[in-house]
Protein backbone atom coordinates (compact mmCIF):
# COMPACT_ATOMS: atom_id res chain seq x y z
CA UNK A 1 0.00 0.00 0.00
CA UNK A 2 1.27 3.39 -0.89
CA UNK A 3 -0.76 6.13 0.70
CA UNK A 4 0.25 9.47 2.07
CA UNK A 5 -1.87 11.18 4.67
CA UNK A 6 -1.92 14.94 5.05
CA UNK A 7 -3.54 16.58 8.04
CA UNK A 8 -5.08 20.06 7.98
CA UNK A 9 -6.57 22.09 10.77
CA UNK A 10 -8.99 23.98 8.52
CA UNK A 11 -11.51 22.79 5.94
CA UNK A 12 -10.52 25.63 3.62
CA UNK A 13 -6.89 24.51 3.25
CA UNK A 14 -7.94 20.89 2.97
CA UNK A 15 -10.40 21.74 0.19
CA UNK A 16 -7.58 23.27 -1.82
CA UNK A 17 -5.39 20.20 -1.30
CA UNK A 18 -8.28 17.94 -2.31
CA UNK A 19 -8.34 19.36 -5.85
CA UNK A 20 -5.20 17.37 -6.75
CA UNK A 21 -6.09 14.16 -8.61
CA UNK A 22 -5.65 10.89 -6.71
CA UNK A 23 -6.50 12.68 -3.48
CA UNK A 24 -9.40 11.62 -1.30
CA UNK A 25 -10.86 12.84 1.96
CA UNK A 26 -10.47 10.52 4.97
CA UNK A 27 -13.46 10.33 7.27
CA UNK A 28 -13.60 7.32 9.57
CA UNK A 29 -11.78 5.34 6.91
CA UNK A 30 -14.07 2.31 7.00
CA UNK A 31 -14.56 2.47 3.24
CA UNK A 32 -11.57 4.34 1.98
CA UNK A 33 -8.90 2.40 3.94
CA UNK A 34 -10.70 -0.81 3.16
CA UNK A 35 -10.47 0.04 -0.54
CA UNK A 36 -6.75 0.76 -0.16
CA UNK A 37 -6.24 -2.55 1.69
CA UNK A 38 -7.99 -4.30 -1.18
CA UNK A 39 -5.55 -2.81 -3.65
CA UNK A 40 -7.44 0.24 -4.95
CA UNK A 41 -4.58 2.29 -6.37
CA UNK A 42 -6.78 5.16 -7.56
CA UNK A 43 -6.13 6.86 -4.22
CA UNK A 44 -2.54 7.87 -3.56
CA UNK A 45 -3.10 10.61 -1.04
CA UNK A 46 -5.55 11.12 1.80
CA UNK A 47 -6.56 14.36 3.43
CA UNK A 48 -8.00 14.77 6.87
CA UNK A 49 -9.18 17.74 8.88
CA UNK A 50 -8.80 17.97 12.64
CA UNK A 51 -11.13 20.98 13.17
CA UNK A 52 -13.14 19.94 16.27
CA UNK A 53 -16.20 21.72 14.83
CA UNK A 54 -16.58 18.80 12.40
CA UNK A 55 -17.28 16.46 15.33
CA UNK A 56 -19.94 18.64 16.93
CA UNK A 57 -23.61 17.84 17.38
CA UNK A 58 -25.73 20.97 17.76
CA UNK A 59 -29.37 20.65 18.78
CA UNK A 60 -31.40 23.82 19.28
CA UNK A 61 -35.19 23.78 19.46
CA UNK A 62 -35.99 21.20 16.84
CA UNK A 63 -33.09 21.93 14.47
CA UNK A 64 -30.11 19.58 14.42
CA UNK A 65 -26.69 20.02 12.84
CA UNK A 66 -24.41 16.99 12.76
CA UNK A 67 -20.77 17.72 11.94
CA UNK A 68 -19.49 15.50 9.10
CA UNK A 69 -17.06 13.70 11.44
CA UNK A 70 -19.76 12.78 13.97
CA UNK A 71 -19.81 8.99 14.30
CA UNK A 72 -22.76 6.62 14.31
CA UNK A 73 -21.89 5.71 17.93
CA UNK A 74 -22.02 9.38 18.96
CA UNK A 75 -25.48 9.77 17.41
CA UNK A 76 -26.79 6.55 18.96
CA UNK A 77 -25.85 7.66 22.47
CA UNK A 78 -27.34 11.20 22.29
CA UNK A 79 -30.72 11.17 24.07
CA UNK A 80 -32.11 14.11 22.02
CA UNK A 81 -31.44 12.14 18.82
CA UNK A 82 -33.37 9.04 19.95
CA UNK A 83 -35.52 9.15 16.80
CA UNK A 84 -32.36 8.63 14.73
CA UNK A 85 -30.74 6.02 16.97
CA UNK A 86 -32.23 3.04 15.09
CA UNK A 87 -30.69 4.30 11.84
CA UNK A 88 -27.31 5.00 13.47
CA UNK A 89 -27.31 1.59 15.16
CA UNK A 90 -28.11 -0.06 11.84
CA UNK A 91 -24.62 0.71 10.58
CA UNK A 92 -22.13 -2.16 11.08
CA UNK A 93 -21.01 -3.57 14.42
CA UNK A 94 -19.81 -1.63 17.48
CA UNK A 95 -16.28 -0.96 16.20
CA UNK A 96 -17.54 0.21 12.81
CA UNK A 97 -20.01 2.56 14.52
CA UNK A 98 -17.17 4.08 16.55
CA UNK A 99 -15.42 4.93 13.28
CA UNK A 100 -18.12 5.41 10.61
CA UNK A 101 -18.96 9.09 10.10
CA UNK A 102 -22.03 10.92 8.87
CA UNK A 103 -19.99 12.44 6.03
CA UNK A 104 -18.74 9.05 4.87
CA UNK A 105 -22.21 7.55 4.96
CA UNK A 106 -23.40 10.19 2.46
CA UNK A 107 -20.86 8.84 -0.04
CA UNK A 108 -21.34 5.12 0.67
CA UNK A 109 -22.64 3.13 -2.29
CA UNK A 110 -25.35 0.51 -1.78
CA UNK A 111 -25.67 -1.81 0.10
CA UNK A 112 -24.22 0.81 2.44
CA UNK A 113 -25.60 4.24 3.25
CA UNK A 114 -28.30 3.24 5.75
CA UNK A 115 -27.95 6.47 7.72
CA UNK A 116 -28.11 8.54 4.54
CA UNK A 117 -31.46 6.87 3.82
CA UNK A 118 -32.76 8.30 7.09
CA UNK A 119 -31.31 11.72 6.23
CA UNK A 120 -33.01 11.65 2.82
CA UNK A 121 -36.40 10.96 4.40
CA UNK A 122 -35.76 13.91 6.72
CA UNK A 123 -35.02 16.21 3.77
CA UNK A 124 -31.65 17.07 5.29
CA UNK A 125 -29.44 19.91 4.13
CA UNK A 126 -25.81 19.14 3.23
CA UNK A 127 -23.30 21.88 3.99
CA UNK A 128 -19.92 22.51 2.37
CA UNK A 129 -17.69 25.59 2.35
CA UNK A 130 -19.53 26.69 -0.80
CA UNK A 131 -22.94 26.70 0.84
CA UNK A 132 -25.86 24.42 1.53
CA UNK A 133 -27.92 22.17 -0.70
CA UNK A 134 -30.80 19.73 -0.31
CA UNK A 135 -29.60 16.16 0.25
CA UNK A 136 -31.36 15.02 -2.90
CA UNK A 137 -29.30 17.41 -5.03
CA UNK A 138 -26.18 16.39 -3.13
CA UNK A 139 -26.76 12.66 -3.66
CA UNK A 140 -27.41 13.14 -7.37
CA UNK A 141 -24.10 14.96 -7.83
CA UNK A 142 -21.90 13.23 -5.29
CA UNK A 143 -19.79 11.30 -7.80
CA UNK A 144 -18.26 14.49 -9.11
CA UNK A 145 -18.35 16.44 -5.86
CA UNK A 146 -14.89 17.53 -4.72
CA UNK A 147 -15.88 19.65 -1.73
CA UNK A 148 -15.57 18.47 1.85
CA UNK A 149 -18.95 18.06 3.49
CA UNK A 150 -18.84 19.94 6.78
CA UNK A 151 -22.24 19.15 8.29
CA UNK A 152 -25.78 17.95 7.71
CA UNK A 153 -28.78 19.75 9.13
CA UNK A 154 -32.42 18.73 9.53
CA UNK A 155 -35.48 19.36 11.65
CA UNK A 156 -35.70 16.82 14.42
CA UNK A 157 -38.69 14.59 13.69
CA UNK A 158 -41.16 13.70 16.37
CA UNK A 159 -40.48 10.11 17.36
CA UNK A 160 -43.95 8.95 16.28
CA UNK A 161 -43.68 10.54 12.82
CA UNK A 162 -40.35 8.93 11.89
CA UNK A 163 -39.88 5.25 11.14
CA UNK A 164 -36.79 3.35 10.07
CA UNK A 165 -36.34 -0.25 9.05
CA UNK A 166 -33.26 -2.14 7.96
CA UNK A 167 -33.67 -5.68 6.74
CA UNK A 168 -30.64 -7.93 6.90
CA UNK A 169 -30.07 -11.66 6.90
CA UNK A 170 -27.57 -11.83 9.74
CA UNK A 171 -28.71 -10.73 13.19
CA UNK A 172 -28.07 -8.51 15.03
CA UNK A 173 -25.75 -6.98 12.47
CA UNK A 174 -25.59 -7.53 8.76
CA UNK A 175 -25.48 -5.82 5.40
CA UNK A 176 -28.79 -4.44 4.14
CA UNK A 177 -31.13 -6.38 1.94
CA UNK A 178 -32.83 -3.01 1.98
CA UNK A 179 -33.49 -0.11 4.30
CA UNK A 180 -36.49 2.20 4.44
CA UNK A 181 -37.06 5.48 6.27
CA UNK A 182 -40.46 7.16 6.37
CA UNK A 183 -41.33 10.60 7.68
CA UNK A 184 -45.11 10.92 7.92
CA UNK A 185 -47.33 13.74 9.13
CA UNK A 186 -50.85 12.71 10.04
CA UNK A 187 -54.05 14.37 11.18
CA UNK A 188 -55.56 13.48 14.55
CA UNK A 189 -57.78 10.90 12.89
CA UNK A 190 -54.67 9.28 11.37
CA UNK A 191 -54.87 10.35 7.72
CA UNK A 192 -51.51 11.01 6.09
CA UNK A 193 -51.04 14.69 5.19
CA UNK A 194 -47.43 14.47 4.07
CA UNK A 195 -45.09 11.56 3.40
CA UNK A 196 -41.42 11.33 2.57
CA UNK A 197 -40.13 7.82 2.03
CA UNK A 198 -36.50 6.97 1.31
CA UNK A 199 -35.16 3.61 0.18
CA UNK A 200 -31.72 2.01 0.46
CA UNK A 201 -30.38 -0.67 -1.94
CA UNK A 202 -33.04 0.24 -4.52
CA UNK A 203 -30.40 2.08 -6.57
CA UNK A 204 -26.67 2.68 -6.14
CA UNK A 205 -27.57 5.43 -3.65
CA UNK A 206 -30.54 6.32 -1.44
CA UNK A 207 -33.64 7.28 -3.45
CA UNK A 208 -37.14 8.50 -2.72
CA UNK A 209 -40.26 6.41 -3.34
CA UNK A 210 -42.13 9.36 -4.82
CA UNK A 211 -45.04 7.41 -6.29
CA UNK A 212 -45.63 5.68 -2.95
CA UNK A 213 -45.43 9.01 -1.12
CA UNK A 214 -48.14 10.42 -3.38
CA UNK A 215 -50.34 7.34 -3.07
CA UNK A 216 -50.20 7.55 0.72
CA UNK A 217 -51.67 11.06 0.91
CA UNK A 218 -55.08 11.04 2.56
CA UNK A 219 -54.73 7.37 3.57
CA UNK A 220 -55.09 5.91 7.02
CA UNK A 221 -52.42 3.35 7.84
CA UNK A 222 -54.56 0.27 7.32
CA UNK A 223 -53.74 -2.69 5.04
CA UNK A 224 -56.51 -1.73 2.61
CA UNK A 225 -55.67 1.95 2.35
CA UNK A 226 -51.90 1.57 1.97
CA UNK A 227 -52.16 -1.15 -0.71
CA UNK A 228 -51.84 1.30 -3.65
CA UNK A 229 -48.78 2.90 -2.04
CA UNK A 230 -47.12 -0.50 -1.63
CA UNK A 231 -47.79 -1.32 -5.28
CA UNK A 232 -46.34 2.05 -6.28
CA UNK A 233 -43.18 1.63 -4.17
CA UNK A 234 -41.37 -0.27 -6.93
CA UNK A 235 -41.83 2.54 -9.48
CA UNK A 236 -38.45 3.81 -10.68
CA UNK A 237 -36.33 1.45 -8.61
CA UNK A 238 -33.19 -0.25 -9.96
CA UNK A 239 -32.12 -2.43 -7.03
CA UNK A 240 -28.55 -3.63 -6.69
CA UNK A 241 -27.51 -7.28 -7.00
CA UNK A 242 -24.86 -8.46 -4.56
CA UNK A 243 -24.08 -11.63 -2.56
CA UNK A 244 -26.84 -10.70 -0.10
CA UNK A 245 -29.70 -10.55 -2.59
CA UNK A 246 -30.51 -10.19 -6.28
CA UNK A 247 -32.21 -7.13 -7.73
CA UNK A 248 -35.27 -9.31 -8.40
CA UNK A 249 -35.48 -10.41 -4.76
CA UNK A 250 -35.05 -6.90 -3.43
CA UNK A 251 -37.85 -5.62 -5.68
CA UNK A 252 -40.14 -8.50 -4.63
CA UNK A 253 -39.74 -7.92 -0.89
CA UNK A 254 -39.77 -4.11 -0.91
CA UNK A 255 -43.59 -3.77 -0.76
CA UNK A 256 -43.74 -6.40 1.99
CA UNK A 257 -41.28 -4.55 4.21
CA UNK A 258 -42.72 -1.14 3.43
CA UNK A 259 -46.09 -2.52 4.50
CA UNK A 260 -44.64 -3.81 7.76
CA UNK A 261 -43.01 -0.46 8.45
CA UNK A 262 -46.20 1.49 7.77
CA UNK A 263 -48.41 -0.82 9.79
CA UNK A 264 -46.25 -0.96 12.94
CA UNK B 1 7.76 6.94 0.70
CA UNK B 2 8.08 9.44 3.51
CA UNK B 3 8.36 8.11 7.05
CA UNK B 4 6.28 9.74 9.72
CA UNK B 5 6.69 9.56 13.49
CA UNK B 6 3.96 7.93 15.55
CA UNK B 7 3.81 8.06 19.29
CA UNK B 8 1.21 6.53 21.57
CA UNK B 9 0.75 4.64 24.79
CA UNK B 10 0.43 0.91 24.28
CA UNK B 11 -0.79 -1.09 27.25
CA UNK B 12 0.65 1.52 29.60
CA UNK B 13 4.06 2.03 28.02
CA UNK B 14 5.15 4.80 25.69
CA UNK B 15 5.89 3.77 22.12
CA UNK B 16 7.53 5.84 19.41
CA UNK B 17 8.18 4.56 15.89
CA UNK B 18 8.71 5.78 12.38
CA UNK B 19 6.29 4.27 9.90
CA UNK B 20 5.57 4.87 6.25
CA UNK B 21 2.72 7.33 5.82
CA UNK B 22 -0.48 5.37 5.21
CA UNK B 23 0.57 2.41 7.38
CA UNK B 24 -2.33 0.84 9.23
CA UNK B 25 -2.24 0.59 13.00
CA UNK B 26 -2.51 -3.19 12.65
CA UNK B 27 0.67 -3.29 10.58
CA UNK B 28 2.47 -0.87 12.93
CA UNK B 29 1.54 -2.89 16.02
CA UNK B 30 2.40 -6.29 14.61
CA UNK B 31 5.35 -5.66 12.36
CA UNK B 32 6.97 -2.56 13.86
CA UNK B 33 6.24 -2.74 17.57
CA UNK B 34 5.96 -6.51 17.86
CA UNK B 35 2.56 -6.80 19.54
CA UNK B 36 1.06 -9.65 17.53
CA UNK B 37 -2.08 -9.99 19.63
CA UNK B 38 -4.28 -8.11 17.12
CA UNK B 39 -4.77 -10.46 14.17
CA UNK B 40 -5.16 -9.61 10.50
CA UNK B 41 -8.07 -11.72 9.31
CA UNK B 42 -9.65 -9.81 6.48
CA UNK B 43 -8.19 -6.27 6.38
CA UNK B 44 -11.71 -5.22 5.37
CA UNK B 45 -13.34 -4.42 8.68
CA UNK B 46 -15.44 -7.55 8.50
CA UNK B 47 -13.94 -10.06 10.94
CA UNK B 48 -13.03 -8.01 14.02
CA UNK B 49 -9.85 -10.02 14.71
CA UNK B 50 -7.81 -6.80 14.64
CA UNK B 51 -9.97 -5.02 17.26
CA UNK B 52 -8.10 -2.83 19.73
CA UNK B 53 -9.25 -0.26 22.27
CA UNK B 54 -8.26 3.33 21.48
CA UNK B 55 -9.04 5.92 24.16
CA UNK B 56 -11.63 3.57 25.61
CA UNK B 57 -13.41 2.84 22.32
CA UNK B 58 -13.37 -0.33 20.25
CA UNK B 59 -11.70 0.23 16.87
CA UNK B 60 -10.55 -1.85 13.95
CA UNK B 61 -6.80 -1.49 13.65
CA UNK B 62 -6.85 -2.70 10.03
CA UNK B 63 -8.88 0.36 8.98
CA UNK B 64 -7.09 2.87 11.21
CA UNK B 65 -3.97 4.66 10.03
CA UNK B 66 -1.18 4.55 12.63
CA UNK B 67 -0.40 8.24 12.25
CA UNK B 68 -3.96 9.19 13.27
CA UNK B 69 -3.29 7.58 16.66
CA UNK B 70 -0.67 10.06 17.85
CA UNK B 71 -1.16 10.84 21.52
CA UNK B 72 -3.79 8.15 22.06
CA UNK B 73 -4.00 5.41 24.66
CA UNK B 74 -4.14 1.99 22.97
CA UNK B 75 -4.94 -1.28 24.64
CA UNK B 76 -4.56 -4.74 23.15
CA UNK B 77 -5.17 -8.21 24.52
CA UNK B 78 -1.41 -8.61 25.05
CA UNK B 79 -1.62 -6.08 27.88
CA UNK B 80 -4.41 -7.70 29.86
CA UNK B 81 -2.59 -10.23 32.02
CA UNK B 82 -0.96 -8.71 35.09
CA UNK B 83 2.19 -10.26 36.52
CA UNK B 84 1.46 -13.58 34.85
CA UNK B 85 -2.13 -13.66 36.15
CA UNK B 86 -4.69 -13.86 33.39
CA UNK B 87 -7.46 -11.26 33.14
CA UNK B 88 -10.90 -12.64 34.17
CA UNK B 89 -11.97 -12.57 30.52
CA UNK B 90 -8.93 -14.60 29.44
CA UNK B 91 -9.52 -17.06 32.30
CA UNK B 92 -13.20 -17.41 31.37
CA UNK B 93 -12.40 -17.95 27.66
CA UNK B 94 -10.04 -20.79 28.60
CA UNK B 95 -12.42 -22.37 31.10
CA UNK B 96 -15.45 -22.19 28.78
CA UNK B 97 -13.52 -23.57 25.78
CA UNK B 98 -14.40 -20.30 24.05
CA UNK B 99 -11.19 -20.42 22.08
CA UNK B 100 -10.32 -23.15 19.61
CA UNK B 101 -7.95 -22.03 16.88
CA UNK B 102 -7.70 -18.77 18.81
CA UNK B 103 -7.55 -16.45 15.83
CA UNK B 104 -10.68 -14.50 16.76
CA UNK B 105 -9.96 -14.55 20.50
CA UNK B 106 -7.96 -11.33 20.98
CA UNK B 107 -10.60 -9.37 19.04
CA UNK B 108 -13.44 -11.03 20.92
CA UNK B 109 -11.75 -10.23 24.23
CA UNK B 110 -11.26 -6.57 23.28
CA UNK B 111 -14.93 -6.27 22.27
CA UNK B 112 -15.97 -7.96 25.50
CA UNK B 113 -13.69 -5.75 27.57
CA UNK B 114 -15.21 -2.46 26.38
CA UNK B 115 -18.62 -3.94 27.09
CA UNK B 116 -17.76 -4.98 30.66
CA UNK B 117 -15.95 -1.70 31.35
CA UNK B 118 -19.21 0.14 30.68
CA UNK B 119 -21.80 -2.50 31.52
CA UNK B 120 -20.42 -4.72 34.29
CA UNK B 121 -23.52 -6.94 34.36
CA UNK B 122 -24.63 -7.26 30.74
CA UNK B 123 -27.60 -9.26 29.53
CA UNK B 124 -27.10 -12.04 27.01
CA UNK B 125 -28.51 -9.73 24.31
CA UNK B 126 -26.01 -7.03 25.24
CA UNK B 127 -23.16 -9.54 24.95
CA UNK B 128 -24.37 -10.67 21.53
CA UNK B 129 -24.68 -7.08 20.35
CA UNK B 130 -21.20 -6.21 21.66
CA UNK B 131 -19.64 -9.15 19.80
CA UNK B 132 -21.66 -8.64 16.63
CA UNK B 133 -18.71 -7.24 14.68
CA UNK B 134 -16.49 -10.23 15.45
CA UNK B 135 -16.52 -13.46 13.49
CA UNK B 136 -15.55 -16.87 14.86
CA UNK B 137 -15.39 -19.85 12.50
CA UNK B 138 -14.70 -22.44 15.20
CA UNK B 139 -16.76 -22.22 18.36
CA UNK B 140 -20.29 -21.55 17.17
CA UNK B 141 -20.29 -18.48 19.45
CA UNK B 142 -22.21 -20.00 22.36
CA UNK B 143 -19.07 -20.75 24.46
CA UNK B 144 -17.87 -17.18 23.81
CA UNK B 145 -21.14 -15.68 25.00
CA UNK B 146 -21.01 -17.90 28.08
CA UNK B 147 -17.40 -16.92 28.77
CA UNK B 148 -18.23 -13.22 28.72
CA UNK B 149 -21.20 -13.73 31.02
CA UNK B 150 -19.01 -15.80 33.37
CA UNK B 151 -16.30 -13.14 33.42
CA UNK B 152 -18.95 -10.53 34.22
CA UNK B 153 -20.15 -12.60 37.19
CA UNK B 154 -16.57 -13.14 38.39
CA UNK B 155 -15.97 -9.39 38.22
CA UNK B 156 -19.08 -8.49 40.18
CA UNK B 157 -18.24 -11.11 42.83
CA UNK B 158 -14.76 -9.66 43.22
CA UNK B 159 -16.23 -6.19 43.52
CA UNK B 160 -18.78 -7.29 46.14
C1 LIG C 1 -17.57 -4.37 8.04
C2 LIG C 1 -18.33 -3.16 7.55
C3 LIG C 1 -19.69 -3.09 7.76
C4 LIG C 1 -20.41 -1.98 7.33
N1 LIG C 1 -21.75 -1.95 7.55
C5 LIG C 1 -22.45 -0.87 7.15
C6 LIG C 1 -23.86 -0.82 7.35
O1 LIG C 1 -24.46 -1.74 7.92
N2 LIG C 1 -24.54 0.28 6.91
C7 LIG C 1 -23.90 1.32 6.30
O2 LIG C 1 -24.55 2.30 5.95
N3 LIG C 1 -22.59 1.29 6.07
C8 LIG C 1 -21.84 0.22 6.47
N4 LIG C 1 -20.51 0.17 6.23
C9 LIG C 1 -19.89 1.22 5.41
C10 LIG C 1 -19.30 2.38 6.18
O3 LIG C 1 -18.75 1.97 7.40
C11 LIG C 1 -20.30 3.50 6.46
O4 LIG C 1 -21.03 3.81 5.30
C12 LIG C 1 -19.62 4.75 7.01
O5 LIG C 1 -20.60 5.69 7.43
C13 LIG C 1 -18.65 5.40 6.05
O6 LIG C 1 -18.07 6.48 6.74
P1 LIG C 1 -16.49 6.67 6.93
O7 LIG C 1 -16.33 7.90 7.72
O8 LIG C 1 -15.84 5.46 7.47
O9 LIG C 1 -16.08 6.88 5.42
P2 LIG C 1 -14.63 6.94 4.75
O10 LIG C 1 -14.17 5.58 4.42
O11 LIG C 1 -13.72 7.80 5.54
O12 LIG C 1 -15.03 7.72 3.42
C14 LIG C 1 -15.89 7.15 2.44
C15 LIG C 1 -15.93 8.07 1.22
O13 LIG C 1 -16.56 9.30 1.54
C16 LIG C 1 -15.69 10.40 1.36
N5 LIG C 1 -15.91 11.30 2.47
C17 LIG C 1 -16.00 10.94 3.80
N6 LIG C 1 -16.29 12.00 4.56
C18 LIG C 1 -16.36 13.08 3.71
C19 LIG C 1 -16.60 14.46 3.90
N7 LIG C 1 -16.85 14.99 5.10
N8 LIG C 1 -16.59 15.27 2.80
C20 LIG C 1 -16.34 14.76 1.58
N9 LIG C 1 -16.10 13.45 1.34
C21 LIG C 1 -16.11 12.62 2.40
C22 LIG C 1 -14.30 9.79 1.32
O14 LIG C 1 -13.42 10.56 0.58
C23 LIG C 1 -14.55 8.44 0.72
O15 LIG C 1 -14.59 8.54 -0.66
C24 LIG C 1 -19.74 -0.92 6.67
C25 LIG C 1 -18.37 -0.98 6.47
C26 LIG C 1 -17.65 -2.09 6.91
C27 LIG C 1 -16.18 -2.11 6.67
S1 LIG D 1 -8.59 -7.69 10.02
FE1 LIG D 1 -9.60 -5.91 10.74
S2 LIG D 1 -11.65 -6.52 10.75
FE2 LIG D 1 -10.68 -8.26 9.87
S1 LIG E 1 -11.63 -19.83 17.83
FE1 LIG E 1 -11.12 -20.09 15.74
S2 LIG E 1 -12.02 -18.33 14.86
FE2 LIG E 1 -12.79 -18.27 16.87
Amino acid sequence: MSLALRTFSSVKDANTALQVSGTRYLGGGTLVIRAANEGDVSVSSLIRVTDPGLSQIAVSDDKVWLGASVTMAAIARRPELAALAPAARAVGGPAIRNMATVGGNLFATAPYGDFAVALLALDATVATEDGEMPIETFLAGRDTSRAIVTAVGFSLPKAESFRFLKVSRIKPKGISVLSIAAHLQRTVDGSVTSARIALGCMADRPMRAKAAEKALLGCKLTPQEIAPALAAAVEGIAPITDPIASAWYRAEVLPVHLGRLLLT
Amino acid sequence: MAKVPVQFTLNGSEKAEFVESGTTLLHALRDKIGDTSPKGGCHQGTCGACSVIIDGELRLSCLTLAETCNGTDIKTTAGLAEGGVLHPLQRAFLDAFATQCGFCTPGMIMAAKVLLDRTPNPSREEVIEALSGNICRCTGYEPIIQAVLTAARANSQNAA
